[in-house]
């Protein structure tokens, strides 16, 4: 614990602070109870489907929606052009934070040109979705086909296709950092090792596709959004400014989300469209994006190529990186939180856990006629880790140290924060070292060598793989968003309020998607309080009962919302001692609150209840001085300061054993040990870990988006697109160090992004490891068979 | 056949009768879903690969996505909410909530579905053998370590007290 710690309050014995507590949402879910968008179902709701376009890239020479809109049951036929009279203008994803950055103005529907697969053409709104379904495929295009930009490596080529020829070319940005004398290290250094990286594009599949249903009352002109979010007022923002209605008279219900994992934190045209189809209709309209428009719609990640080099001392000092990113980004930049972030944050986090003096990262990003890109779970991340760790493997191997050793040797020490790396960003309150200890220790890493070099001699090659990480998490108001313009709010916030009976309501910006957000939050409240956690109820995700924040993302909602809940907690606790103090005649000081009862410190004996208080605060006013004026009810809110992100670290390991017949990889064991500060609820903790990493995983041995030359998805089914199944995981072993962050009371970083921030490079270096002894490498994810045949020059 | 073909039919719903007529191009899943209410099944493919939709008909646990509400005439289906109601995987479902087997949970009642054939064949023991047997559910969330041990769990505690949890 940090001695900058001061809360005793959290470590008292009636404390929720640190203690597994199960969630009340997980009882309904269990029971079938669950209320997702699609469950809610008001009377007369019609259902939206969309035309979306079969070519990359193609000039819609004409569209006619006559005999579509003489269909059974349909009600509204509208197409791009149609669409855009009802909106203000288009989005253009830009962000002044990103200088020279580029994009073109995208409609939520394709306008008189589409741009990728998928993209919304014509929206179709019906009495049911199958009517709506059938009645698209009589919407009449006749398409001229346009050449396709589909390969990242060509896309700024002279004689490339230009997407949009506004832009004068395919570039959407370029980013360099440099600390100079770069190639000065590279020169003198006893060792480089250097290396090409190919990154799949792949994409979220969450289980409940993006979902939305709009209802607008012509009465009192409000629109009320029942969407599948994590960012409800953001959307409020940017569906208002769209549509041209008033902020204040947009509704965003985020009820229980059947997954995000960041795909739900951004606008899509074809959610905008079927609000404005509620609009024109005054009639409830419903979206459910199906499992097939999800593959060519939702947000996708990843596809980068990185060449990267690291220049290291013949006794294992780091000197030196060098990365070279080029992203594909896709038609257009996500609006509004852009698709240029996953490149920068490779430049950024690359060898982040190591103390070299010198760094350099050049980030390319391109647009391709294909799904924009943007961000998704532990954005860049991913990439960023897997470049760095193998090269850090690589140069141990070259030097025949040990991996644990040469990490030993690298990271910053626990003692030297707050520190900067050489990429540029600030950094606090880490723990390499421990966690090092923490897994050597949990891995049995001797032992663990020794069984593999055991089986070696048997044939079974397996391999043990380490990654180091940082994680950013909870970004302030000076990093992208905030100073970039984006309509997302940075801080976020908490009211709470005594009700008379003495239960606490707990409202909070910050949003659940099954993280166990609201339990958490209600773990903090009763704690700060001291009231029992059956006596608080969180309420989140809609914008009519919540305090105005920016919802959760980027592992954001404890270390920012938490902190904003504790705030307040405080607050109303004041308030509520202030009150005993003049009901009992006490001082205020000499009181305190302990399971839901006001004590007296000295003595610890009972006084008076919570009920009492807010039965006297709301309705027995008499019985207090007419000079007290009791609000009970309080707001706080919460934002980082000076720095860009709260940096969490760790190490993950693994255990995997290659096929070198067939290029199978058999996950046998994981491990993770990470500091996310301030551990409120641990097994919410480890699940997030849990989880995390095996969407790491998928992403590195199986998920990939793969596109033809004309730009067709050819594996954009569940079946074809392989996501992780429980056969080909392995147990997972989650470990926490704990420093607390110095930059709130309760010192909780973020945690729901570490596992996959870091699986995909500690996988790679394990399979690289059970390859070594056939001299075959791997710098290719997903790691499929195929790549480890062809490592191995079997195929 | 036309879009708008409809046939009634009959068949028992978590034990009570129903009778209705449908789209004969209905999904069974949509059809217990819109017509019934019964929103515990979910669609996360409509492709037969997620399992989110499982639902029991006739003792078997099926895809929803994949059987037309026509098919199930004459059937008995069971979906989460009458496996709940009954309280045949009251502690299947314990386990799950202790354990945090489940996050954004719409994947549970499919995964509870199966979790529940495993437990009533009573062949899978082992850690291999219940995700071996899961495989045809996709939790994104978990990482399905957390399943496995409730499941492993329940397992456990049914074998040394059989007679509890098959109410």
């Amino acid at each position: 614990m940090s001695e900058k710690t001061q809360l005793s309050a959290l470590s008292a014995p009636n404390s929720y602070i640190g203690r597994t507590l199960s969630r009340a949402g997980a009882k309904r879910a269990v029971a079938g109870r669950g209320r997702y968008t699609d469950d809610v179902a008001p009377q007369r709701t019609l259902h939206a489907a969309f035309l979306r376009s079969p070519h990359a890239h193609a000039r819609i020479v004409s569209i006619d929606t006559s005999e579509a809109k003489r269909r059974p049951g349909v009600a509204l036929v509208m197409t791009g052009a149609e669409l855009a009279e009802l909106c203000t203008g288009p989005w253009i994803g830009t962000l002044t934070c990103f200088p020279g950055m580029k994009s073109a103005p995208q409609y939520p529907l394709a306008l008189d040109r589409a741009c990728w697969v998928g993209e919304p053409v014509a929206i179709v709104v019906a009495r049911t979705r199958a009517e709506a379904e059938d009645a698209a495929e009589h919407i009449a295009v006749e398409w001229e086909e346009l050449p396709a930009v589909i390969d990242k490596k060509t896309a700024l080529d002279p004689g490339s296709p230009v997407i949009h020829a506004e832009l004068g070319d395919n570039l959407a940005f370029r980013k360099v950092i440099d600390t100079g004398r770069v190639d000065d290290a590279f020169a003198a250094a006893d060792l480089v090792v250097e290396a090409t990286f190919d990154f799949g594009r792949h994409t979220a599949v969450s289980l409940e596709p993006r979902s939305l249903l709009a209802h607008y009352d012509p009465g009192t002109e409000k629109l009320a959004i029942t969407t599948s979010s994590q960012c409800p007022h953001m959307l409020q923002r940017v569906f208002a400014q769209t549509l041209g209605l008033p902020d204040h008279k947009v509704q965003i219900i985020a009820p229980d989300v059947g997954g995000s994992f960041g795909l739900k934190i951004h606008t899509y045209g074809d959610e905008l469209a079927t609000c404005a189809a509620a609009i024109r209709l005054g009639r409830p309209v419903k979206f459910i994006a199906d499992r097939l428009e999800s593959f060519v719609s939702d947000i996708h990640a990843r596809e980068n190529l990185v060449k990267g080099r690291i220049a290291v001392s013949r006794t294992g000092e780091i000197e030196a990186f060098d990365i070279d990113v080029l992203a594909g980004a896709g038609a257009y930049s996500q609006y509004p939180r852009t698709s240029v972030l996953e490149a920068t944050q490779v430049l950024n986090i690359t060898g982040g856990p190591y103390r070299h003096k010198h760094h350099r990262g050049r980030a390319t990003v391109v647009y391709l006629n294909k799904p924009p890109s943007s961000q998704y779970r532990a954005v860049g991340h991913p990439i960023g880790n897997t470049v760095g760790e193998h090269l850090v493997e690589r140069a141990a191997e070259a030097l025949g140290l040990d991996p644990i050793e040469m990490r030993r040797r690298n990271v910053f020490p626990d003692d030297a924060y707050p520190a900067v790396t050489a990429s540029g960003i600030k950094i606090k309150d880490l723990s390499h070292q421990r966690c090092i200890d923490v897994l050597v220790e949990r891995m049995r890493y001797p032992e663990l060598r020794e069984e593999q070099a055991r089986l070696r001699t048997q044939g079974i090659h397996r391999g043990i793989g380490i990654a180091c990480f940082i994680k950013s998490c909870a970004p302030g108001p000076h990093g992208y968003y905030g100073m970039g313009g984006a309509p997302i709010s940075l801080q976020d916030a908490c009211v709470i309020k005594l009700e008379p009976n003495g239960g606490v309501l707990c409202a909070v910006g910050v949003t659940e998607q099954g993280q166990g957000t609201d339990t958490v939050m209600a773990q903090i409240a009763a704690t700060a309080l001291g009231v029992p956690m059956a006596s608080v109820r969180v309420i989140s995700g809609d914008t009519d009962a919540v305090p105005y924040g920016g919802g959760t993302y980027g592992s954001r909602a404890v270390a920012i919302g938490g902190e904003a809940v504790y705030q307040a907690a405080r607050d109303l606790r004041q308030e509520i001692l202030q009150l005993a103090g003049v009901l009992l005649q006490a001082e205020a000081a000499a009181l305190d609150i302990v399971d839901g009862m006001v004590v007296s410190r000295a003595g610890r004996t009972e006084r008076l209840s919570l009920a009492e208080i807010g039965r006297i605060g709301h309705f027995q006013l008499a019985e207090l001085p007419d000079s007290i004026q009791p609000i009970l009810s309080h707001t706080r809110r919460f934002r980082l300061q000076e720095d860009l992100y709260l940096f969490t670290n760790g190490i993950h390991g693994a255990y995997v054993e290659v096929d070198t017949d067939t290029g199978f990889v058999k996950l046998l064991k994981h491990w993770v040990v990470e500091d996310c500060g301030r551990v409120i609820n641990p097994q919410l903790a480890d699940e997030q870990v849990r989880g995390g990493c095996v969407q790491g995983l998928g992403g590195a041995l199986y998920e990939h988006c793969i596109y033809d030359e004309a730009g067709q998805l050819i594996n954009g089914t569940m079946a074809d697109y392989l996501v992780p199944m429980a056969s080909e995981m392995p147990d997972i072993e989650v470990a926490h160090i704990e420093t607390p962050t110095s930059v709130s009371e309760l010192g909780a970083k973020g945690v729901g992004e570490s596992g996959t921030g870091a699986a995909p490079a500690v996988v790679m270096n394990a399979v690289n490891d059970a390859l070594s002894p056939f001299k075959a490498c791997v710098t290719t994810q997903p790691i499929t068979p195929e790549v480890i045949l062809t490592a191995l020059a079997k195929i | 056949m036309s879009e708008d073909e409809t046939l009634q039919i009959r068949l028992t719903v978590n034990g009570e009768p129903v009778v209705r007529t449908v789209p004969v191009r209905q999904h069974l899943v949509d059809f217990l879903r819109t017509d019934l209410g019964l929103t515990g099944a979910h669609l996360g493919c409509e492709h037969g690969v997620c399992g989110a939709c499982s639902v029991r008909v006739d003792g078997a646990v099926v895809r929803g996505c994949l059987m037309l509400a026509v098919q199930a005439d004459g059937a008995e289906v069971v979906t989460i909410e009458g496996l709940s109601d009954s309280g045949e995987i009251a502690d299947l479902q314990q386990a799950f909530v202790e354990r945090n087997a489940l996050q954004c949970g719409f994947c549970t009642p499919g995964m509870l579905m199966t979790a529940a054939e495993l437990l009533r064949e009573g062949t899978a023991r082992s850690r291999e053998d219940i995700r071996t047997f899961l495989s045809g559910n996709y939790c994104r969330c978990t990482g399905y370590h957390a399943i496995v041990d409730a499941v492993e769990a329940t397992l456990r505690n049914r074998s040394s007290k059989p007679s509890e949890g098959q109410t």
